[in-house]
């Protein structure tokens, strides 16, 4: 396939750099920060000092109106810078789907059975279209004929290629490998998945989600009240004279009172909350699935293969009586030397682990492969010795007379969900061994997380109730619901939400697609069918059913991030109340008692004030990292989640300023400024 | 602190502690309609006056209906009031002949009587006659704080998942269950205890040097009952609780500390009930009990250990006795001041305008917070506004959209909820920036140095905040003052409630989440401190400037024996 049509080229895009930075200046248009009121406080305040430079007399004066609206210009360039940031950073992404976004042309089939070559953007939903072997995939689509190898590594990242075949769904950016399709197109050019992808990350369509919204309203209203107090303190002070506060100091108080730390944040925040998503190869059509994964009280798996390895593995030996474990093991490794299928390796790797060697067994013998006639497999030994393991049946049939401990065994390991083969050297029934699915390694310490955060995991299978009962206890899982039909499905979500609860599930089949609509969070896989991942408001490209983990935690830490920058952002005011107010009042004789409240000991009142507002400006780009990672989040329960985050956003939030103000106080004393 | 005060405070607090499970389990019982012990009694009244005013018991309103009721009621007594202290004059039990009110004293004082503030811009001993005393201003100690109690039980069931009910029939049951037989008790009580209860003139009496003096006296028992009970406030006469026909003895000043947070204190408990969480009652209990406490010790340590300016004089150890009167002392007057303002009630036992500055910031934090406890109803309807806020700030930080009881609380409910918060200080800021400005709010400084704006701070916060006290010393008669505090008054009162109705409604329209352990617990003692840390925080950051500018620089003038001539 040819790669040239498919990449933009890079150069076209001005650099990463020189778009953070005008992105950060353009940011600065009212209209644009008007939707931020926190911060268009903070640009009106710096357009009253800005004016008060230009226009007070030169001297002392004029300088430090000048000092101050330079920090303010400083302060509003951190919020945007760090909105910018954040955004060029999804918008790395971004790029990295659109390399594979096909500009390729389409074969459009015509009424007579041709076809001509087509603009990929012209497509429209309904045409029909040929894709040949190397073809890129112009547009979403359905398989209507043909049966062709797709490789999807653009969009999914996995290398093997899939086959599709009629009723399948094709994506736009993948490539075909082998034979001929005829697609029917299923969405407008520009509609496509990928198109959709691509402006989700980037944040085109990024909407607010409703906690953001709310949080917003009630920053706004907090930057309302600090207006208040702030405006209002000019007439209250002329109880004590006129011209006992300026103006310049008044707008510095203000913009050290509201919420400037969150404010600035909040959207760099979301924005680095998708890119997390996207980041773990999970693509949520909204912010708000994300943010609702936060809110989960169950998860529902499907399957019984979500959380297993999907092949059953040798975990136990069982000898009859009278034969050694060391021997069953023996025999059983001979019977699996040249079966290559994972049950066979990994009945050799039980029966090394037993006998403690690693090196070949040392035999002669021609193998005897599994044949749904015979359903065992094993080798004859050149010694005339038969040896066989397989279905139970087969080898009591072969043996002739098998002890009852053998069937008696075969009926304990069924009963406990897994499978038993049986090993027999001639008419010589050895024992059993038992075949079980294993859980994936590290998932039951998840589930054991989910449990911790309040979250209850119920696994919905079509599985019989044996197996799917063991593997949930295996896991850890709370509630295991077998023999599920897509209706049964359904049913549970709907079960849970009528009992307020929020539900996410996985799926990929179309009909999963109903359930995935009706949950609240639906994880569709990126090997789904086309139905599943257009019902779902998440899909995952690795198609991996636990990334729904993933996804929680980073939504749960996006509300964590949020709440702790909130509660920082308002803690920090009391130091700088302790700052600002003994030292604005500072030139009225009958308030020079209020220097008692100058704990800090900050060495003028100017210096004082400057402090305050360059502490407040220098938490911004402080903070961005927090901003963008997030906060750390570890699971456990809310109260001591919330214990931990209001000591170190709460407690340390009310301490750092008091540090922070008095440093720069005393950097500032170097310069001369305090 | 001697064993008086020790004795004082422990009957107080012991007197309220035991009290609001009894009294918040049998309102609980009332306001969900179950069987109680006075249903015989009261009972067929309360249906004559249901069938009056066409509503059943078990009749609905939505929010605004509610709000819109609790207004309009409150309207009409106001301009009932109005017109019947224009006309005073005109009407019987006028043994001492006062004149008419003129307008803006009559609307000063029909604004304060029916926002339960009680804020009095006149001496009721040389004002008001008999029948303006008890048939419309005591009628108004009746019937308000039946209508705050009523708004506070609405959003109750609301934030608990319930229907709000009916405004008429809350108001009904709260005047025939609760305040009701409540007065009459204590009525009795004070009339034991030597308060007089007489429609006869005004007493003249020869002293021994001769002179003449007039004592005024009245129907004192009954409103002393209420004006306590109901967190109303507003005294008899002008010297309110300092007058020794209003509180004779420690007796009755212990009496009616307790009256006042008697009723608060159970809506805490009852509350709790209707949540079906008495811990949760117990959590804000302790939360507001702490600022209580606080406020105590704020009072009762600076004004024991004495003025710093009279203490150098050498006359120290004898604590500041100015204003204060002297048979309760120290230990009594805080204890009385402390429920009154803690309790919005607003009456005083001292001269509040004497009290040293961290005593008087002690009064301004009262009605700052507005929470602790507060007027009946009203008062929990703060707390659990102060609760939300708390919870969408901090709740976040455990990874979940924030809730309470089960609601989560979204933009429409957080916005209402910041609003109302915002109408506190906008009322209080603006109120007094324009005073200050204003050559007319000025004229009525007479007091130098920080007082003197204390003075004014203090007149628009125990407006906005339904106190009715005052810090003394201002010109309050003054027809910018009648006006401006009327109106601040009236915004104070119905601004917020309406809007918190508002949020009980929408939190009741939604689906509740069942409680895991990822829901963060507000029963708990780690949210009780931050709860409490939030309050303080969030108050401190609204007022801590104007108080820097009042009572903490006359603080810092006073240990620095600053003396103004």
């Amino acid at each position: 396939m040819d790669n040239t049509i498919r990449t933009q080229p890079a150069a076209s895009r001005p650099s990463r750099f020189g778009e953070l930075v005008r992105d950060t200046l353009v940011k600065l248009d009212p209209r644009a920060m008007v939707h931020n009121p926190v911060m268009f406080v903070v640009e009106v305040g710096t357009a009253v000092t800005l004016w008060l430079t230009m226009f007070s007399s030169p001297g002392p004066q004029r300088a430090y109106d000048g000092l101050v609206t330079a920090i303010l210009v400083m302060t509003l360039l951190f919020a945007t810078f760090a909105e910018a940031y954040a955004e060029s950073r999804g918008r790395a992404q971004a790029d990295f789907l659109r390399q594979s976004r096909a500009t390729a042309q389409a074969r459009v089939v015509q009424g007579d059975g041709t076809w001509e070559w087509t603009e990929g953007t012209a497509l429209q939903r309904g045409m029909r279209i040929r894709i040949e072997a190397g073809d890129v995939v112009p547009g979403d689509g359905v398989v209507l004929e043909g049966v062709g190898a797709m490789d999807e590594s653009a969009i999914t990242g996995e290398s093997a290629s899939v086959i599709k075949s009629p009723g399948d769904s094709v994506t736009a950016g993948t490539a075909l490998l082998s034979d001929t399709l005829l697609v029917e197109i299923t969405a407008e050019a520009g509609q496509t998945f990928l198109d959709r992808m691509i402006a989700l990350v980037e944040g085109a369509e990024r909407q607010k989600t409703p906690n953001e919204i709310a949080l917003s309203a009630l920053l706004g209203v907090l930057t309302l009240i600090f207006v208040l107090v702030v405006v209002t303190l000019g007439p209250i002070t002329l109880y004590y004279g006129k011209h006992v506060v300026n103006i310049t100091t008044l707008v510095a108080l203000l913009v050290c009172l509201i919420p400037t730390t969150i404010g600035a944040l909040l959207s760099a925040i979301g924005i680095a909350g998708m890119n997390r998503v996207a980041k773990i190869h999970v693509v949520a059509k909204s912010g708000r699935a994300v943010e609702v994964c936060g809110d989960i009280d169950t998860l529902i798996l499907d399957k019984t293969g979500t959380i297993t390895m999907g092949n059953r593995m040798a975990t136990e030996f069982l000898p009859v009586p009278g034969v050694s474990l060391e021997e069953l093991a023996e025999i059983a490794w001979m019977a699996s030397d040249t079966d290559t299928t994972p049950e066979g390796r990994s009945v050799v790797e039980l029966a090394q682990h037993i006998l403690q060697r690693t090196q070949a067994l040392a035999f002669s013998g021609e193998s005897v492969p599994f044949s749904a006639n015979t359903r065992m497999s094993g080798v004859d030994l050149a010694d005339g010795r038969r040896v066989r393991k397989g279905a139970v049946d087969a080898i009591v049939k072969m043996v002739g007379q098998a002890p009852t401990a053998l069937e008696e065994a075969a009926e304990r390991v069924a009963r406990a969900g897994g499978t038993p083969l049986a090993v027999a050297v001639d008419n010589r029934a050895l024992g059993i061994i038992r075949l079980k699915d294993v859980v994936k390694p590290g998932l039951k310490e998840r589930f054991a997380n989910f449990r911790a955060m309040g979250i209850r995991t119920v696994m919905a299978t079509g599985d019989n109730p044996i197996t799917a009962r063991v593997i949930a206890d295996e896991a850890g899982i709370d509630e295991v619901l077998a023999e599920v039909t897509p209706e049964g499905k359904l049913a549970l979500i709907q079960k849970e939400q009528s009992q307020g609860k929020l539900v996410a599930m996985t799926g990929d089949g179309t009909n999963d697609a109903p359930a995935l609509a009706q949950a609240d969070v639906g994880l569709a896989m990126g090997v789904g069918t086309m139905a599943a991942k257009e019902a779902g408001n998440m899909v995952d490209l690795d198609s991996n059913p636990t990334k729904l983990l993933d996804v929680v935690e980073v939504g749960k830490q996006l509300l964590i991030t949020r709440g702790a920058l909130t509660t920082f952002s308002i803690s920090n005011d009391v130091a700088k109340y302790f700052a600002i107010v003994p030292a604005m009042f500072a030139g009225v004789p009958l308030l020079h008692g209020l220097s008692a409240l100058n704990i800090m000991d900050l060495k003028t009142p100017q210096g004082a004030i400057l402090s305050a507002l360059i502490f407040n400006a220098l938490i911004i780009p402080a903070l961005i990292p927090f901003a963008v990672r997030g906060v750390k989040y570890r699971p456990q329960s809310a109260d001591r989640l919330l214990l931990r985050n209001i000591f170190n956003w709460g407690v340390i939030g009310v301490i750092i300023p008091f540090v922070g103000i008095w440093g720069i106080d005393h950097v500032l004393g170097l310069f001369g400024l305090a | 602190m001697t064993v008086s005060t020790m004795v004082v405070w422990g009957v107080v607090i012991g007197g309220l502690l035991l009290s609001l499970k009894p009294l918040g389990t049998y309102m609980y019982k009332v306001f969900t309609f179950q069987p109680t012990l006075f249903d015989r009694p009261f009972k067929p009244l309360e249906n004559v006056i249901f069938r009056l005013i066409h509503v059943s018991r078990d009749s609905e309103m939505t929010a605004l209906e509610y709000g819109v009721s609790f207004v309009l009621m409150n309207m009409l007594w106001a301009l009932m009031a109005y017109t019947l202290l224009r006309i005073q004059g005109l009407l019987p039990f006028n043994p001492q002949h006062f004149p008419n009110l003129n307008a803006p004293l009559a609307f000063n004082t029909s604004a304060s009587f029916t926002t339960n503030t009680n804020w009095q811009a006149y001496s009721g001993e040389n004002t008001l006659s008999y029948f303006s005393q008890f048939a419309v201003l005591e009628f108004l100690q009746f019937v308000t704080p039946a209508s705050g109690g009523a708004v506070g039980l609405a959003f109750i069931r609301g934030i608990t998942g319930r229907k709000l009910g009916n405004f008429f029939v809350d108001l009904t049951l709260l005047l025939t269950r609760v305040l009701l037989p409540l007065a009459l008790i204590f009525g009795v009580a004070f009339v034991a205890a030597g308060v007089p209860d007489t429609l006869g003139p005004y007493l003249h009496l020869h002293t021994l040097t001769g002179q003449t003096q007039i004592v005024p006296r009245g129907p004192i028992a009954g409103w002393e009952a209420i004006e306590h009970l109901g967190q109303n406030g507003g005294g008899f006469t002008n010297a309110n609780s300092a007058n020794p026909l209003e509180n004779p003895s420690a007796l009755t000043n212990v009496l009616q500390s307790i009256a006042m947070g008697l009723v608060p204190v159970a809506f805490f408990y009852m509350f709790g009930l209707f949540a079906g969480k008495r811990r949760l009652a117990w959590t804000l209990i302790a939360v507001a009990g702490t600022l209580f406490l606080a406020m105590l010790a704020m009072i009762y340590f600076p004004e024991a250990s004495g003025n710093p300016v009279i203490n150098l004089l050498g006359l120290s150890g004898h604590g500041n006795y100015v204003g204060t009167e002297l048979q309760q002392g120290i230990g009594g007057t805080s204890i009385f001041e402390t429920a009154s303002n803690a309790f919005t009630t607003g009456s005083v036992s001292a001269a509040n305008d004497s009290f040293l500055p961290i005593p008087s910031l002690a009064l301004f934090l009262g009605m700052f917070l507005n929470m602790v406890f507060g007027g009946k109803g009203v008062g929990l309807l703060n707390m659990l506004m102060f609760v939300l806020l708390t919870i969408f700030l901090m709740g976040l930080m455990v990874g979940r959209t924030p809730e309470f009881l089960g609601k989560k609380i979204e933009a429409k409910e957080i916005s209402l909820t910041a609003i109302a918060f915002l109408i506190h200080p906008l009322l209080i800021l603006v109120g007094s920036a324009i005073a200050v400005a204003t050559p007319l709010g000025m004229a009525g400084v007479f007091n130098p140095g920080p007082q003197g704006l204390s003075e004014i701070l203090y007149a628009f916060t125990s407006g906005a905040a339904n106190n009715g006290s005052a810090l003394g010393g201002l010109g309050a008669s003054l027809p910018f003052y009648e006006i401006a505090i009327g109106v601040v008054m009236i915004l104070g009162r119905y601004a917020s409630v309406v809007l918190m109705l508002l949020v009980a409604e929408s939190l009741w329209q939604k689906k509740a989440v069942p409680e895991t352990s990822g829901t963060m617990h507000t029963d708990t003692p780690l949210f009780a401190s931050i709860l409490l840390g939030a309050i303080i925080v969030l108050n401190a950051l609204t007022f801590f400037p104007i108080m820097a500018l009042g009572p903490l620089a006359e603080h810092y003038l006073l240990v620095t024996h600053h003396v103004f001539s």
